[in-house]
């Protein structure tokens, strides 16, 4: 039977494809037989099911529909930089069928009405799972508790008040104790702005050469070790976001080690850029954390592989191409990345033997599900039909022109990558494919 | 071409024989000033556009007296005056500048990597008048021409720059251009005022400013703005002035031969005490002149100016 992209049965085989569960590739050829949105089963080889539509997967590598617990679409508040329709674009283009929103939009998602209003808009564009943050503090204003188990209710996976940290220690101890009741985690953005000060980008060599204010490593470093004590302390679930120093690395490392209940993910520029990246003072690459020294790159792809980081978050934050035409000290932080994070990992991590292609699926996939307890995420027998056709090896350069989202502020942009996401699959229907 | 950019970004960019031609040129009109005549009409026709983002008295005002002396026509272009204030980027600016059709912009911008983006977005040349605590090239200019004109080459010369580096383009441009050409430069400041790094370009560092002076034939005295940017990172006045203040005391253990420069203004008492800042050893007034000359060096060379042709004008 013949298979068109534009019409997907409710029943259909996908062969000659090179599955990837348990952070295995599979090193032979095998299928995946979809059925009404689930998987119905999958293997080595190929079956014969009579009347079943046929899909050749040209020997792509099948991997679970990737997932992203980090990302901004702006929407209600910035629509001019992001929407839920558009980021849910982009996430299809880059291979995921689920990603977790961030809080700070305007207004702040910080009651179960706003985290209604984001799975709506996420149904109303159909292309991939919409799981919102909801605020730790009403506003994000640091002061004051949210009402965490009405936002959980409405769909509320994690607790976070985004990119602003939660400054007040005795409030993120008691969110900590309110979540853990709930099976949710707390999310720092680990920041002691106190160190931190007004800095731009990472305080070193480069920031003294440009004349730039730094932001020094222990800002970051302290505000870690700060919220995994809290965490020790009360028995909470607390997920660290966007790691980018070596000292931060080995704080989750060791209380990783005396038990407590800690994960954490990083973003794809602190593993593969480094701060002599501001060298021309283009604020694509101004990020908070800010782009760090080559030894917290390294240690940052380390712990990727020995498991001490445990997932890979794009950390999308679409800002206006105005915005970011401002001289860097003004730009506001942020680069976008669900369209380029498989295709960073592959060319960084997997290409230089770091991580092989199975464990980096793994990270996008498998892990950020398991943290958030999100369907997708695997491909096994009775689960949810997202999953995406990639090919690990084609390369391509990134360009303005490449984007689904309504931003172009990538911090890849000139550069070829390698890995392309050829279709994307969320409930067994097509969200995305290369149409090249 | 003297110079190989159409812009003046940095010492950063630009090599020990450019700076050294630079400084040529710069010579050649400072021989001018002390006649009766002083303009070299050479740039009538050309206008010039000096975009002060941010306030500044003796550096605008040096650039305009270079430009008048070059006979260019000049249109001055301040933030506060300027639509600039009400929200526009400095993108849009930079296109009505480029919609204008003019020769040559001058530029000061609180925002370090201004000026780098207006010479990338518009055609016409771009000179840095200070952007941020990046770099202020043609005080670094200024700076070691007067050095030279004292010191001759400044191979193993010892030059000691004290105050707040941190936040200071004049440090960084002399950093770059006094490495270039062989001088020994050390910096000089609190802790909390020296950021990460700047030994990696060269420079030598030292807190203890009386280890720092020992054997320097130039301190450099940078000006201190405690209220401004510093007041998380240094106490106070009194206690700057008695552990980085260059005092008379500080003076009298000098080299015989040493000097004292400051890019100014001065706070009297502050950073200098107002018996060096009007003693024997101080070289201030040369080096407010040597900044014309060099500012007309710039727009000279930078305009596709001859310096062989200089020398009926000089």
């Amino acid at each position: 039977m013949e298979w068109s992209w534009q019409r997907i049965p409710a029943e259909y085989l996908v062969t000659n494809v090179r599955l990837c569960r348990n952070g295995k590739l599979a090193k032979r050829k095998g299928f995946l037989h979809v059925r009404k949105g689930r998987i119905e089963g999958l293997g080595m080889g190929q079956p014969s099911l009579e009347g079943v539509p046929v899909l050749d997967g040209a020997g792509l590598v099948c991997a679970p529909g990737l997932v992203d617990t980090r990302v901004s679409f702006r929407e209600p508040g910035n629509e001019q930089m992001e929407t839920v329709a558009a980021g849910s674009r982009a996430a299809a283009a880059g291979g995921f069928t689920a990603v977790v929103t961030m809080s700070g939009t305007e207004p702040v998602i910080d009651n179960s009405g706003m985290v209604r209003y984001l799975i709506d808009r996420g149904r109303e564009a159909g292309l991939c799972r919409i799981h919102p943050t909801g605020a730790v503090s009403p506003g994000r204003l640091g002061e004051g508790m949210c009402e965490y188990g009405d936002m959980v209710a409405a769909g509320a996976v994690a607790f976070s008040d985004d990119d602003v940290p939660v400054a007040n220690g005795g409030l993120m101890s008691n969110a900590l104790k309110l979540t853990r009741v709930l099976g949710v985690p707390v999310i720092t953005h680990a920041e002691d702005r106190t160190i931190v000060g007004r800095g731009a980008m990472h305080g070193g060599y480069w920031s003294g050469r440009l004349g730039l204010a730094g932001m020094a490593r222990a800002g970051e470093d302290a505000a870690v070790f700060r919220d995994v004590e809290l965490a020790r302390a009360t028995g909470g679930h607390l997920h660290v976001a966007h790691v980018s120093t070596k000292g931060a690395v080995e704080i989750i490392r060791q209380a990783k080690a005396a038990g407590v209940q800690v994960t954490a993910e990083t973003a794809p520029h602190y593993f593969s850029l480094d701060h002599s990246r501001c060298r021309d003072f283009s604020p694509l690459y101004k990020v908070n954390p800010p782009l760090r020294e080559p030894d917290d790159v390294n240690a940052v792809a380390e712990a990727l592989a020995d498991g001490t980081l445990d997932n890979i978050a794009s950390d999308h934050m679409p800002n206006t191409g105005t915005e970011k035409e401002y001289q860097f000290d003004q730009a506001p932080f942020g680069a976008i990345g669900l369209e380029t994070s498989l295709a960073v990992g592959i060319t960084y991590l997997v290409n230089s033997g770091i991580l092989d292609l199975g464990q980096l699926i793994s990270c996008l996939s498998e892990k950020p599900a398991r943290i958030f307890d999100l369907p997708g995420g695997r491909l096994e027998e009775g689960a949810e039909a997202d999953f995406v056709l990639l090919d690990p090896d084609r390369t391509w350069t990134v360009t303005a022109d490449s984007f689904q989202s309504r931003s172009t502020n990538s911090a890849f942009l000139g550069e070829t990558l390698s890995g392309r996401v050829l279709a994307t699959f969320l409930r067994g229907r097509l969200t995305w494919h290369d149409a090249d | 071409m003297i110079l190989q950019s159409k812009d003046v970004l940095g010492l950063e960019d630009l090599t020990a024989e450019e700076i050294l031609a630079v400084l040529d040129v710069a010579g050649r009109f400072r021989a001018v000033f002390d006649r009766p005549v002083r303009s070299v009409p050479i740039m009538r026709g050309r206008t010039v556009v000096n975009f002060f983002h941010e306030p500044s008295t003796r550096t605008r005002i040096s650039f305009e007296l270079a430009e008048k002396r070059l006979s260019a026509d000049i249109i001055n272009f301040a933030a506060a005056t300027s639509s600039f204030s009400k929200g526009e980027t400095l993108r849009d600016t930079a296109e009505n500048l480029a919609a204008m059709k003019i020769d040559m912009l001058i530029v000061r911008h609180s925002s370090a990597g201004a000026a780098r983006y207006l010479a990338k977005v518009l055609d016409c040349s771009v000179i840095n008048a200070g952007d941020g605590a990046h770099e202020h090239p043609t005080q670094g200019l200024l700076d070691i021409m007067t050095m030279r004109q004292r010191l001759g080459d400044l191979r193993g010369k010892k030059v000691t720059i004290i105050g707040d580096i941190t936040h200071s383009r004049v440090a960084r441009s002399n950093l770059w251009g006094l490495v270039k050409l062989g001088a020994e430069v050390t910096l000089c400041g609190p802790p909390t005022m020296i950021p990460a790094g700047l030994d990696k370009l060269g420079a030598t560092i030292e807190y203890d400013l009386h280890k720092a002076v020992a054997d320097a034939d130039v301190l450099n005295v940078l000006r201190i703005q405690l209220e401004r940017h510093a007041s998380k990172s240094f106490p106070g006045n009194r206690e700057y002035n008695r552990m980085y203040g260059i005092t008379g005391d500080v003076v009298r253990k000098l080299k015989p031969d040493a000097f004292i420069m400051h890019p100014g203004p001065m706070n009297r008492d502050v950073e200098i005490a107002s018996e060096v800042a009007d003693g024997p050893r101080q070289v201030i007034l040369d080096q407010v002149a040597n900044g014309v000359a060099v500012r007309m060096a710039l727009i000279y060379l930078l305009s596709g100016g001859d310096p062989g042709a200089l020398g009926g004008a000089a």
